[in-house]
């Protein structure tokens, strides 16, 4: 019988749903809003931007249950061989990944918000998602494309080490923290 | 005693013509519209409320009236979608574009009438074929007169036109796909 919650050396299966398919979507949202911006047919844009949208709120909610069941849940702790520096960096990196895919979304929301296109804003075309009390200017708009536009390429690089972090675990180091975000914790431990 | 006659004659001919507010036989004849003093703007709803407002600026077209027939009366309009403006440049570039009008390609978007109804005595029912982006349907507009004066008329011409049917439904549902018209077209005589 596997778990939802965490244990103290594995995740539960609730955490490793949401870490893949927030992981997922992160790195679609990264790839889609690359090309987004750089297809040359104007509608095939539009309507991509509409999607990075939807997703982007849907990454929304993904994160705030998740930070939320983190709260709930601690999370297991590292096996004995890690060492002393990455048992103090690990979780400065952690916190920085979640920081990431919380503002990411934010600051997009914030840029939509200030768009002199007015454009709405219709998650999956399901309701419409009203707008940040923000003020819309162009200058604002071009701000918070800047911001957001940093925050992606940070993020991605944040996500890049991650990746690299957790292969490094798998192959070099031939513990269990890439396994444990792939097997959930059993009702047994 | 020749003009007396005259007048009873006229003040007769008066009483036995149908009180419109423009008579007929004043309306009919040939009209080019001018785009100054006519406009051509649109109005497209969004989701969430408010609506996306914008125009043409460039057009042009002609007005018959029909003497004997209103039925017979015709309406020619040509609109330059590259002349588009909402007030928003990176909007009318979209909108220019291959994911709306395809401006380049498609310079032009016609109408032609193919049956006139009067409705009442200043409006009239206007059915025509309307082509944009090579695609044809039959559309109705309300027209309304607004005035006659000096060889110069005016309408006042209201529609609403389905914009997925002319390959233009890029952003629904955040856009309505009911595009409303309302227009003022004036015609000047010759």
């Amino acid at each position: 019988m596997q778990s939802i919650t965490n244990t103290p050396t594995r995740y539960g299966w609730a955490m490793i749903i949401l870490h893949w398919l927030i992981g997922i979507l992160f790195i679609g949202q990264f790839a889609l809003g690359f090309v987004m911006v750089r297809t040359t047919s104007q509608r095939t844009s539009f309507e991509l931007i509409q999607l990075h949208k939807s997703v982007g709120f849907l990454l929304l909610g993904l994160i705030i249950l998740r930070i939320a069941w983190r709260l709930r849940n601690a999370a297991p702790t590292l096996p004995g061989s890690v060492g002393t520096l990455e048992r103090k960096t690990a979780p400065l990196a952690h916190f920085a990944l979640y920081a990431f895919q919380i503002a990411l979304p934010l600051s997009g929301w914030a840029l939509v918000s200030v768009s002199t296109l007015e454009i709405p804003t219709m998650p999956f075309n399901l309701f419409v998602m009203p707008n940040l009390p923000l003020t819309e200017s162009d200058a604002s708009e071009s701000f918070w494309t800047s911001v957001h536009w940093y925050l992606a390429y940070a993020g991605i690089a944040l996500v890049a080490l991650h990746i690299a972090a957790a292969l490094r675990h798998h192959f070099l180091l031939r513990d269990t923290v890439l396994t444990r975000i792939i097997t959930p914790s059993s009702a047994k431990e | 005693m020749k003009a007396r006659i005259f007048g009873l004659a006229a003040f007769a001919a008066c009483l036995a013509m149908p009180v419109y507010a423009v008579a007929l036989s004043d309306a009919a004849g040939s009209y080019t519209i001018s785009p100054s003093g006519s406009s051509i703007r649109f109005t497209i709803g969004k989701a969430g409320g408010g609506g996306f407002d914008g125009a043409f600026g460039r057009f042009k077209g002609t007005i018959r009236i029909d003497n004997g027939d209103v039925g017979r009366s015709k309406v020619d309009l040509t609109i330059y979608p590259e002349s588009v403006g909402t007030g928003q440049g990176r909007i009318d570039a979209f909108l220019r574009s291959d994911a709306v009008f395809d401006a380049t390609n498609n310079p032009e978007i016609q109408f032609r009438s193919t049956s006139v109804t009067r409705t009442g005595d200043t409006t009239a029912l206007v059915i025509g074929r309307l082509t944009a982006r090579g695609k044809t349907f039959s559309e109705k507009f309300t027209a309304e007169l607004g005035g006659l004066k000096g060889g110069t008329i005016k309408f006042h011409v209201t529609g609403k036109v389905l914009r997925s049917r002319y390959g233009m439904d890029v952003g629904t549902p955040l856009y309505s796909n009911i595009v409303d018209f309302d227009m003022t077209l004036m015609g000047k005589r010759g």
